[in-house]
């Protein structure tokens, strides 16, 4: 079924490998700070006359008060409604009568809204993003149904999807410190006490200039945007001052973890573990490429290690794969996954992937895995030029983890420097049993039915 | 906010898409584009799993899903590690009414990605582990989705809208088809389908018009001169006006709702796909999210559709509600629906809508795998290679009067079929079956046994 282009949507729930992976260096890229403290990028495609405009800010659901988990969320689906100068709807018609597409997504680390317009569109979208950037006006009458639409978004991502109620428990295992415990979209009892004042509170907290970037990529130059730009947002004044971004941190973990979740609905059992990582942010050495590397080669489509030996050769798994979050402020995650074929028990896939682990971390990659891996990652940096909204989200997301634009084009020549030393070390230091949380995800008998409907 | 700039958009491509003849009177539609380094390609074959034999749904799926799992003398690992090492994207699905192909290359490999195109569209091994391998994957993934309310409410709608047509069945099959299928059923479809006359193929990027038509020309010497597709009899979808709930123990109901909607070709598509835009299209104005999420909470997502399938056309929408509002959304819904029959849209409506969709139109042309992909829809349909430079024309000039008398029969008397999958409340007169193998704890039966 063709899907709804809700505003608000949680675009990561679950990580996402492929942007991840897809860092790239991309066309000659700009950035200047205004005087208010806004961060603001420059990437130029010319081949359309159309841009993407994107405003990120530093804040994320990772940055939530104990007890108001959502808080970040609620208040990204609040931005659309309305300020003192721009009544409820308004932008969004604008937009839509611009025939531009917008929406807008939370993460752990960082909010983020966007409008693709026409080029000669660009000053308005700018001009409406930066009024609410601290014009946001709320009153009872729009937050109070909007908590039931993000209820229903709970209910629709967690509550009908039991594997997801897996993920969630997962992570709340594998973090128990730092906030990446609680879910982007908060916990149903917390949503349900979330209001106006704690949304203002959260905003007057963290959207100010001085808390985001301004990306915008797409026909246009420099010293356009940097014009546009003084003219809308750097008439924004910073309201607060913030400090570094120092959430709770993981002690370091020393004991295995299980988590078992057994429904009815499950119809089709699967298996994860997730190790805690060190991110690009984390990391003090080439840690974070030697992973996206390790990635790659354990669990990256179909060559990939865990692939041949549990689906090709042994034949006890249907899929199975791995994937690396490491765009992340704090710690970082590193998953492993498989499903099994009919019958087969889950303990069965586990012992498997831990003899391919083990015999990983003993040998290490060959030499023809690795430059396969490096090709394959390294393609994805040029393939990512062809959309200016995927550059747009590289640069974006990777600032707003604290990292560079001389990282993120410097990307492509660290992932080829890697040794297979380093990817071999990085396994055997991260792939530590008491680093890890497994899943399991069962079908369980229904409950007995005490009447019939 | 002047919507001639933005229309322009699409012009910019148009004037380069080319038309590149080759052999055996097949073309290509290219658009030249030097400034990226990449080079996608799309290939489609008309047919899809409305081709699967009745007793064996899910053959072309799995026809599809295999043809880069082992070519010519190339073993699946083999093909896949040639691919990898050379990062050349290669994929393929289908759907209910094409088999498609989807390449991406560095244009530097451009020769061997179309070369391993070529292998993987003519000579596919079919080897027996690689069947039954990915016919696991495939079963697992039904297994997986059997009681997932979205996809369950989907299936069931189709099946109910469809009896005894191919659009009904399946179209990824069923564990037990896949399971009954062989090397022989996946080389009859094969070479029912993947022919030189039922072929369609776009590609952007740096190669230039004489270069392509050579690539072509090699890939389609290799495969068979003519298709041999069933004959799908075109039909408007059944049991409109009946409610179905499927009982799931959940505490949202997903809905999927829909009617007959106009064919691609038929001449007030775009009149009824302005309406349907005013109704419950993309974007934060329209009156379904206006009505049911932004006033009322009832839903994070409502939204409707025209899905013009080659053999039946389909009006279609979704919403997700908690059990104890379902009926009152599908009563607003359906409100809705019967207020724009009767009394169209407003003028302002109208103009907002044309101008979201003049505007909007370039945003499918901004990369390479998008503007292919395009390429292809449009040679599938029929619309004609200077479809894009006409299409925010047509649009602009379509009036309110078009609108209202699209939009009267589009929605006609408002009359639904309605699957609600969960605990609903508020709908009277329906049907109640409990979901498949719900009551019992697994058995791979859950698939089939949807009804």
């Amino acid at each position: 079924m063709a899907a709804a282009t809700p505003a608000g949507a949680v675009a990561e729930l679950k990580p996402q490998t492929p942007a991840d992976a897809a860092r790239g260096a991309g066309p000659d890229v700009a950035s200047f700070t205004l005087a208010n403290g806004l961060q603001v990028v420059v990437i130029p495609d010319r081949r359309a006359p159309v841009v993407t405009h994107m405003i990120w800010y530093k804040v994320g659901s990772a940055d939530e008060s104990p007890g108001v988990s959502g808080i970040a969320h609620f208040l990204e689906h609040l931005m659309f409604k309305g300020t003192a100068k721009h009544p409820a709807g308004e932008f969004s018609h604008v937009v839509a009568e611009l025939g531009g597409q917008e929406n807008a997504f939370t993460s752990y680390d960082y909010t983020s809204y966007f409008q693709r317009v026409a080029r000669e569109h660009l000053k308005t979208v700018m001009a409406f993003e930066a009024d609410r950037m601290t014009g946001l006006q709320l009153t009872d009458e729009v937050v109070n149904p909007e908590r039931d639409v993000i209820l229903e978004e709970r209910r629709s991502r967690v509550d009908g999807d039991p594997s997801s109620q897996l993920g969630e428990a997962v992570a709340a295992a594998l973090f128990v410190n730092h906030p990446y415990g609680t879910p982007i979209i908060g916990w149903e009892h917390e949503i349900e006490k979330l209001d106006r004042h704690d949304a203002i509170a959260f905003y007057e907290r963290f959207y100010t200039p001085n808390n985001a970037i301004l990306v915008v990529a797409g026909d246009v130059d420099a010293e356009e945007v940097r014009g546009l730009a003084e003219e809308t947002y750097g008439k924004v004044e910073r309201r607060v001052d913030l400090g570094p971004r120092v959430r709770p941190r993981e002690p370091e973990p020393r004991a295995a973890r299980r988590v078992r979740l057994a429904d009815p609905r499950v119809t089709q059992p699967s298996l994860q573990r997730n190790y805690l990582a060190p991110s690009y942010e984390t990391a003090t050495g080439d840690e974070a490429y030697a992973l996206d590397l390790l990635s790659q080669i354990m669990g990256g489509g179909s060559t990939s290690r865990i692939y041949r030996a549990l689906v090709v050769e042994r034949g006890v798994a249907a899929n199975a794969g791995a994937w690396y979050y490491g765009d992340a402020l704090d710690e970082g995650r590193f998953a492993i996954y498989a499903i099994p074929r009919a019958g087969v028990p889950l303990a069965d896939l586990e012992a498997a992937i831990d003899e391919e682990l083990a015999r990983f971390m003993a040998e290490g990659p060959t030499e023809a895995e690795l430059d396969r891996a490096k090709t394959r990652l390294i393609a994805d940096t040029i393939y990512a030029q062809d959309s200016q909204a995927t550059l747009a989200r590289i640069y974006g997301a990777s600032l707003a983890t604290g990292g560079t634009i001389e990282e993120v084009q410097a990307w492509p020549a660290r992932i080829r420097a890697v040794t297979s030393g380093a990817v071999r070390d990085v396994a055997r230091a991260v792939l530590d049993p008491r680093r890890s949380v497994t899943g399991e995800l069962l079908s369980a008998p229904a409950p007995e039915r005490l009447a019939a409907e | 906010m002047s919507s001639a700039s933005t229309a322009a958009a699409p012009q910019a491509h148009v004037t380069r898409i080319q038309r590149v003849a080759a052999s055996h009177g097949a073309e290509a539609w290219l658009v030249e584009e030097n400034t990226v380094p990449v080079v996608a390609v799309e290939v489609a074959f008309r047919g899809g799993s409305a081709q699967d034999p009745a007793e064996l749904p899910g053959v072309v799926g799995l026809m599809a899903a295999l043809l880069d799992e082992g070519a010519g003398e190339l073993r699946a690992e083999t093909f896949q590690e040639t691919l990898e090492e050379k990062a050349i994207e290669l994929s393929f699905s289908s759907n209910r009414d094409a088999v498609t192909a989807s390449l991406r290359t560095l244009p530097e490999n451009l020769d061997e990605a179309f070369g391993l195109l070529s292998l993987a569209l003519s000579r596919p091994r079919f080897d027996d582990d690689a069947v039954e391998r990915i016919g696991s994957q495939l079963s697992a993934q039904l297994r997986r989705d059997a009681l997932d309310p979205e996809d369950l409410a989907g299936r069931t709608f189709f099946a109910e809208a469809f009896p005894g047509h191919p659009y009904g069945r399946p179209p990824r099959g069923t564990v037990e088809s896949l399971a009954a299928i062989g090397r022989q059923e996946l080389l009859g479809a094969h070479r029912r389908l993947i022919t030189r006359d039922n072929i369609v193929i776009g590609a952007v990027g740096a190669v230039s018009p004489e270069r392509l038509a050579g690539l072509v020309d090699r890939l389609l010497a290799d495969l068979p001169e003519a298709a041999s597709l069933i004959a799908v009899p075109t039909v408007a979808p059944a049991a409109i006006g009946r409610t179905e709930i499927v009982t799931l123990d959940v505490p949202q109901t997903s809905i999927v709702f829909g009617r007959s909607g106009p064919l691609r070709n038929d001449d007030d598509f775009i009149p009824a796909y302005v309406a349907n835009h005013i109704l419950g299209g993309g974007s934060f104005s329209s009156r379904l999210f206006t009505e049911v999420r932004e006033k009322r909470g009832l839903a994070y997502s409502v939204y409707s559709y025209l899905s013009p399938y080659d053999h039946a056309g389909m009006f279609l929408g979704g919403v997700a509600t908690r059990n104890d509002r379902a009926g009152q959304s599908i009563d607003l819904i359906q409100a809705e629906i019967r207020r724009m029959a009767t009394e169209g849209p407003t003028p302002k409506e109208l103009d907002g809508a044309r101008k979201y969709l003049i505007g909007s139109y370039a945003l499918r042309f901004d990369t390479s795998t998008k503007i292919a992909n395009q390429l292809v829809h449009l040679q599938l349909d029929e619309l004609g290679i200077d479809y894009v430079a006409r299409r925010n024309d047509l649009v602009a000039a379509v009036t309110e009067d078009d609108v209202r008398a699209a939009a009267r029969k589009l929605f006609g008397d408002g009359e639904l079929l309605v699957v609600a999958v969960g605990q609903p409340t508020g709908l009277p007169g329906a049907r109640v079956r409990p979901a498949p193998g719900s009551a019992e704890s697994h058995a791979p039966a859950i698939v089939t046994a949807r009804g």
